[in-house]
């Protein structure tokens, strides 16, 4: 027996059983990948003694086109993917399947992004797979995913038929479960030698050549198409014949359908993947009482197999409810249903199944985007199985009130086989309650009777991010493939989460709670809010505290505090006694980081050991004695939206919003960041004012936009808190004014980014800077009104913006708040850019990091000036970023051009000036914008009561006679891979659109995986022996056109130089591309030192800045600028501080020496590149953009 | 001219032997500096913030962003299914003995009890034929007393020879109150050798930045003279044997190191800055000058000015001080 999730194992099967893998990552899958790279990296060989090679793609598609090839070469192939990525391999799959090539592909299935993204599982990425002729076989558990992996690989070699293996994304492929493992011996038992040697005879080769991918005429094709017919044919039987070697190896038999319930059911669901575990568990529980029910579990959904699934169908049946986990607006019904549908029909033409028109069949969609499917659910589809006239169509999981689709379940409805234990724990990201809790799983998986689950949940942000682990164990196989609602054991990891999610409502009556409270545990009791202590009373649960944080700062583990409270779980809730407990949790630290060194270890032992010394249980009174009251969600002037709807996903209670409470079509407000508190930082900075030498470098490298200036008059100083500080304004052409640096206390989150590039220190202490974090709570209440009355101030007149670090920081940030990680490298850059085009800018916004914190709900960091001007922005691909930016452009373009021929058409009426000054506007500044803008409130005024068309056309349209900005936005993952065609292409196009790279170099959203981006020398995943080849030079490349204003820059190195780029390039009518270093969690160090980074980056030439302006050319003059000295220092001075390098020196310090050199060289090489085309008199061929706005 | 000596148990060919320092670093340094005539190669330090803090760094930086977010449940590769390496350092010591015929001295810098002191048995394991445990400490807190300081050097010591078999030098700082009787207690806790002294990095101040930056000078001749007088007040105190480091610069530095009691001397900042071959020159010199002066050999000069033999003891003694004092009035 093992424990561990559906990933691990599937790949653990694909790994063993094939050669060749072609890999890109995308959630949930990434793991699967992740682990084949590991695993080839370690020299693990697969079951016949080689190394599988694994290569990492461009994309999904690239990885198809690869998987193609290594197959009709003759190798063994698989990959893994899902959703998005899935699509793209779309193309390769009917070539596979068309040639009839053995393959395996793994998919943990996940929804599609329609009228929003949704990284969380459903089946709507597998449908789209049905009619490429892949064979879909589906499991509903992790052991089931596991062993229908083996089963796919044994029938794609005897059938030659390729599989689409799939298992639900999250639930199945996440989830931890104790589960029978499968030996190599098992593998070899199972799989047919034979096969595969047939396979390798059919490889394309020059000693024995053929051809393949003929195009062929209409005298040909159809004939030819139909020839895979009896594969098909034979499909079924062979699958069978499988699982019944399957069966005899290892005892767990499966078959085309199975079926669950009583024989003689009346009612039945058919249903694929792990919702079939929940049925099953509720069909139990139904029968037991009194019912006739039964389940159908589809596992071979392609080829459908009409015969199998009569044969599993109870002749009882009267009625059945086919469950689908997709969407096909528009269609009969979800194709499950509609396959039922066809299949009764078949059945009884065959034979099979006889009066089938009197079994009524109803079908309804499920658990989209990961919606929760639980035996509640269960039971109302049943219910409405039962009904004299039950609905044709239905859902259930959600309140459809616009057209009633849903069906009502009773919450309160639990099915809990007997003996099983349940636990939830909330915790915070970094704390490592996950990584703990799944320790915790495997110590009781594997250190007793047990078997045991872990399911681990995550809300959307990167800093602060909540983590809420469910843990079950019991005597039998846990089927719930749902969370725990109610739970014996329920612990609180931070206390300020008791604020904004009731953990309580989890606890079950008799239960434990225990809480990780701040001081003393005796008063623990005090500090609760009143609600809570209400429920701890009426629930009659017992309280157990303790200081965690205070006793893992006191082991050198500050912030860490896993250890203590997976100590006092083991130590409370006595699934083991004490100290065998503690010696598994020992034994587990020794086996996780034991690697990481003693140090690690012994730190944690000490946690463990000083936890029982700590741990305090709690007698409480039988009243409740706080007055301390659970604080509104949301503040009472939030908007009526943030009301109704973001504060009831704030608080956890987003499922139970109706359908009407959302946007049909993916439109949100923007701008709701502002109204979640988060109070993540438990320190905040706070402003020395007679220190400060108002540089404003502060607000510029603040990730958040939670520490900024102002200048005002002093008398707007009226009325202002007692606590906030100003001071008089340090600038000779504005006396008078006065000046105020104001942090958002709850909004921080206390990365000290500003501290550190603060340069204004006490000359008798230089300790005292003129910031300083200090506690937050003791501030909070203070700065939380010194920050309402700032954002009263008057914002500056943009019109004093000038391109440097102190103005443009005046300006108002309309990106604010976001999840981004704490000290996030990328978001300032963003925050700049809103600073300074803002008011006129359009985003399209590549998938990735920064699609997620600008644009995850709940709530978005986008917002809007006085004016309600800001950012537009939308997200369409991972791919296609720069060519949907393209579109906004071309679109603006388009009307604009509309706008001014109607202008023209009405220059009668408004005079020749007006429409002259309209279309000859200078809008390369502020004051050109606000004087353009002026002029389009005056062309509607004369145009009001207007009542021919053009004019109205022309009163509606008039905004685009302002100049708008269009920014195309994402990370390296993007721009030098998956969609580097696309940028290429948009930049070859001349058009007037601006490229901002937030190079990480790694794919940091889904976990660091290397990127053409990722440098030489650092390990990545997917690149664990270290990445043996330079990044690419996108920047040189882009220059190689001629016509393409091209910079790099890092704000951490020189930030006036970020921002004279970011000016020059809006300005420049052409296509741009801005590449700029982004420090990044993935690259292993304190994010509080990514500025002394960045600048070490650039000194030793690592990074070298520079623009290349084809204006310059223009004006015969050379565009390249080389804008870093010549470096100082050695490379290393760089590498040495971050893990992503030094980890290759304790891995293999050969390798990294010898791959630090190449880097130096590389490094040294490409800036004196880069100097001699700097140093050049000749300017590179030249093109004029060939289209403007 | 009979140069051998011992040091530590081992039987050296002569007393003169570089220090810790960077030199370990390159095998070819290495080789160099045999040719040159070391009598033994000493490693350059593995600290034990090195160790402890390197491992809880990485921890820290990997471990702390895992498990935050659905999409990445971790930033890093996975490492246990990697074959780690061994310890570079560790791989440094085994090539080096395979590389020389001298023995090798490894070098283990730390003043906290902890895992890091197992890394003596992994140092004795890779071949070091001894090791030199340097107790670099600056004491910044003021309310830790003298005693405090020394009895964690001796647990420290204890912990480590519980470990190992090969024999330790302890190198000890020049700001014990009483030198002479902490190393009688390190000799009375089984350390094989005292090295004299450490060399602190001391640091600068950045007046623009308002920063301490951490500065280190290669050392001087004027160095030696605190490192003779110690050793002469101890030699004949201590079973164990002493070795000079800091401040030799010259033959004559060499020959003072020996006259008061070093059993060999140790040589940094002169072969960083001439390179390993000057070493050849020193012992040459050393050679022409015992001859010259009718030496036999090294024994017959150690100790010859130590507190106990020198003619005129005061000198080491608070006279001198006075002495002195009274010549600058003059």
């Amino acid at each position: 027996m093992g424990t561990l999730d559906a990933n691990e194992a599937v790949a653990s099967v694909a790994y063993r059983l094939n050669e060749f893998f072609a890999i890109y990552p995308i959630t949930p899958s990434s793991a699967m990948a992740e682990f084949a790279d590991e695993w080839a990296a370690a020299g693990k060989t697969n079951l016949w003694g080689a190394i599988p090679s694994v290569v990492e793609m461009q994309s999904e598609g690239g990885a198809a086109g690869a998987l193609h090839g290594a197959l009709l070469a003759g190798s063994m192939s698989a990959s893994f993917t899902a959703s998005q990525g899935l699509l793209l391999m779309i193309p390769n799959m009917y070539k596979i399947a068309g040639e009839l090539i053995p393959f395996c592909l793994h998919v943990t299935a996940r929804a599609l992004a329609t009228h929003a993204l949704s990284i969380f599982g459903d089946h709507s990425d597998v449908m789209a797979c049905r009619q490429t002729g892949f064979a879909m076989l589906a499991g509903g558990s992790v052991q089931e995913a596991q062993d229908t992996a083996v089963i796919s690989q044994m029938v794609t070699l005897r059938s030659r038929v390729p599989f689409l293996h799939f298992f639900d994304g999250f639930r199945t492929s996440h989830e931890v479960s104790k589960i029978a493992l499968l030996s190599d011996d098992d593998l070899r038992c199972l799989i047919d030698e034979d096969s595969i040697a047939a396979n390798r005879a059919r490889a394309l080769t020059p000693d024995a050549p053929m051809i393949r991918g003929t195009a062929q005429n209409p005298d040909a094709f159809f004939q030819a198409r139909e020839g895979c017919n009896t594969f098909y044919q034979e499909l079924p039987r062979l699958v069978k014949e499988a699982m019944a070697a399957f069966a005899a190896r290892t005892g767990r038999a499966y078959r085309p359908f199975d079926y669950e319930g009583a024989r003689d059911a009346e009612h039945v669901v058919v249903i694929m993947g792990s919702g079939a575990e929940a049925v099953g568990e509720t069909v139990g529980w139904l029968n037991a009482n009194g019912a006739k029910t039964g389940v159908v579990k589809v596992r071979l959904y392609r080829p459908f197999s009409v015969e199998d699934f009569a044969a599993v169908l109870p002749k009882s049946v009267q009625s059945i409810a086919v469950l689908d986990r997709t969407k096909e607006p528009g269609a009969l019904g979800e194709p499950v249903y509609l396959d039922v549908v066809g299949a009764l029909r078949q059945a009884d033409t065959a034979g099979w199944l006889s009066d089938t028109h009197r079994i009524r069949v109803i079908g309804g969609r499920y658990g989209l985007g990961s919606k929760e499917f639980t035996p509640a659910m269960v039971k109302a589809v049943f219910e409405e199985l039962v009904k004299a006239s039950p609905r044709q169509e239905f859902t259930v999981g959600i309140q459809d009130d616009v057209t009633g689709l849903s069906l009502a379940y009773d919450p309160e409805f639990e099915v809990v086989p007997p003996g099983m234990k349940q636990a939830v724990f909330f915790g915070l990201g970094s704390d490592g309650t996950v990584g703990a809790n799944k320790n915790s799983i495997k110590i009781i998986g594997e250190g007793t009777d047990n078997f045991a689950q872990g399911y681990f949940v995550y809300d959307s942000k990167k800093a602060g991010a909540m983590t809420v682990s469910h843990l079950r164990f019991g005597p039998t196989p846990i089927r719930s493939t749902y969370l725990i609602r109610s739970a014996e054991f329920v612990a609180c990891h931070r206390f300020d989460l008791l604020h904004q999610i009731n953990v309580l409502d989890y606890a079950k009556p008799g239960g434990i709670f225990l809480l990780n409270s701040p001081g003393d545990p005796l008063t623990a009791w005090q500090q609760l809010p009143r609600e809570l202590q209400e429920q701890i009373i009426d629930k009659k649960l017992s309280f157990y505290a303790i200081d965690a944080s205070t006793v893992a700062r006191d082991v050198g583990m500050a912030g860490r505090i896993n250890t203590i409270m997976q100590t006092c779980y083991f130590a409370i809730s006595g699934v083991l006694e004490k100290e065998e407990a503690i010696a598994a949790i020992k034994y587990a630290i020794k086996k996780t980081y034991g690697k990481r060194g003693d140090a690690v270890v012994q730190r944690n032992y000490e946690a463990v050991d000083r936890t029982l010394e700590n741990l305090v249980k709690i007698d409480y009174p039988a009243t409740p004695t706080s007055s301390v009251r659970l604080s509104a969600i949301v503040p009472e002037n939030a908007p009526d939206f943030v009301k109704r709807v973001t504060a009831v996903m704030l608080g956890g209670k987003g499922d139970l919003l109706p359908v009407s409470a959302f946007p049909v079509d993916g439109v949100w407000p923007t701008g709701t960041t502002q109204w979640e508190k988060r109070n993540i930082a438990e320190e905040i900075p706070v402003w020395e004012s007679d220190l400060c030498i108002q540089c404003n470098k502060c607000s510029m490298v603040c990730p958040h936009a939670a520490i900024r200036p102002k200048v005002f008059t002093p008398g707007c100083l009226t009325g202002a808190p007692l606590t906030f500080k100003s001071t008089e304004f340090k600038a000779r052409d504005y006396p008078g004014l006065s000046y105020a640096l104001q942090v958002a206390p709850e909004d921080c989150t206390g990365c000290q980014l500003c501290v550190q590039v603060c340069p204004a220190k006490d000359k008798s202490n230089p300790s005292r800077k003129a910031l300083n974090m200090v506690p937050q709570l003791p501030l909070r209440d203070a700065e939380r009104d010194n920050f309402a009355f700032f954002l009263k101030l008057p914002d500056p007149d943009r019109a004093m913006l000038r391109d440097d670090v102190k103005t443009t920081q005046f300006m108002r940030p309309l990106f604010e708040f976001s999840g981004a990680c704490a000290g996030c490298g990328e978001t300032p850059y963003l925050k700049l850019l809103t600073q300074m085009f803002g008011d006129r800018l359009l985003i399209a916004n590549a998938t990735g990091c920064s699609s997620i914190y600008g644009g995850n709900l709940p709530t978005t960091p986008y917002t809007t000036d006085a004016c309600g001007r800001g950012p537009a922005w939308a997200n369409s691909l991972f791919e296609d970023n720069a060519e949907f930016g393209l579109g906004f452009r071309a679109s603006l373009d388009q009307s604009k051009i509309f706008a001014e021929i109607l202008l023209r058409g009405q220059a009668k009426l408004l005079g020749d000036d007006l429409v002259t000054a309209i279309t000859s506007a200078d809008q390369t500044n502020e004051a050109g914008i606000e004087a353009q803008r002026a002029r389009v409130i005056a062309l509607r005024a004369a145009l009001a009561g207007q009542t021919t068309r053009d004019a109205r056309t022309l009163v509606q349209i008039a905004d685009y006679l302002v100049d708008k900005s269009v920014w195309v936005i994402g990370g390296d993952g993007w721009a030098y891979d998956i969609g580097f065609g696309g940028l290429d292409h948009v930049i070859a196009s001349g058009k007037n659109i601006n490229i901002l790279v937030l190079d990480t170099e790694v794919y940091s959203n889904t976990g660091g995986q290397q990127s053409k981006s990722t440098p030489l020398g650092a390990v990545a995943k997917f690149s664990m022996a270290g990445k043996s080849l330079p990044k690419k030079d996108l920047g040189l490349i882009a220059t190689t056109y001629g016509s393409v204003y091209v910079a790099r820059i890092a704000l951490g190195a020189k930030d006036g130089h970020a921002v004279s780029v970011f000016r020059e390039a809006e300005s420049y009518v052409g296509p741009s591309l801005i590449i700029a270093y982004s420090h990044c969690v993935a690259h292993g160090y304190s994010l509080s030192q990514g500025l002394e980074q960045q600048k070490r980056a650039v000194a030793c030439g690592y990074w070298p800045l520079f623009r290349f302006d084809p204006r310059r050319a223009e004006k015969g003059e050379n565009p390249m600028k080389l804008d870093s000295s010549a470096p100082k220092g050695l490379l290393t001075d760089f590498t040495r501080n971050e893990t992503r390098f030094q980890m290759l020196e304790r891995i293999n310090p050969e390798r990294s020496a010898m791959l630090q050199k190449l880097a130096a060289a590389s490094v040294k090489e490409r800036f004196e590149h880069y100097q001699q085309m700097a140093a050049s008199r000749e300017t590179p061929p030249s093109e004029t953009p060939t289209s403007n706005t | 001219m009979e140069l051998s000596t011992t040091y530590l148990g081992l039987p050296l060919k002569n007393p003169l032997m570089p220090g810790a320092s960077p030199m370990a670093h390159k095998l070819d340094t290495v080789r160099r500096l045999e040719d040159a005539g070391a009598a033994a190669i000493m490693m350059h330090s593995l600290f034990e913030e090195q160790i402890t803090n390197q491992q809880l760094a990485e921890f820290a930086h990997t471990e702390f962003s895992a498990d935050s977010s659905s999409e990445a449940s971790s930033y890093f590769p996975r490492m246990e299914d990697y074959a780690l390496g061994p310890d570079r350092y560790l791989e440094q010591i085994s090539r080096i003995k395979e590389a020389v015929n001298i023995p090798v001295i490894g070098s283990l810098n730390g003043i906290s009890m902890g895992g890091w002191t197992d890394h003596a048995r992994l140092i004795q394991e890779a071949g070091a034929d001894a090791l030199e445990l340097n107790v670099y400490y600056v004491a910044t807190n003021p309310n830790e007393s003298g005693t405090e300081v020394e009895k964690r050097t001796l647990d420290i010591l204890e912990a480590v020879k519980a470990s190992v078999t090969i024999p330790i030098a302890v190198k000890l700082s020049s700001y014990f109150s009483s030198p002479g009787h902490f190393a009688k207690q390190l000799d009375s806790s089984g350390a094989a050798g005292v090295v004299m002294f450490n060399r602190f990095y001391q640091p600068d101040i950045h007046i623009e930045e308002l920063e301490a930056t951490p500065h280190l000078e290669l050392s001087n001749s004027t160095e030696l003279r605190q490192r003779l007088r110690w050793i002469a007040i101890i030699h004949g105190h201590i079973k164990a044997d002493i070795a000079l480091s800091g401040g030799v610069h010259s033959f004559e530095d060499i020959i003072k190191g020996i006259m008061v009691g070093a059993n060999v001397v140790q040589v940094v900042s002169t072969l960083l800055k001439n390179g390993p071959e000057h070493l050849t020159g020193l012992l040459t010199d050393l050679n022409r000058w015992m001859e010259e002066h009718e030496y036999e050999s090294i024994d017959q000069m150690r100790g010859s000015m130590s507190l106990a033999h020198c003619p005129d003891p005061s000198v080491y003694e608070r006279a001198n001080y006075l002495r002195v004092l009274q010549l600058w009035k003059v």
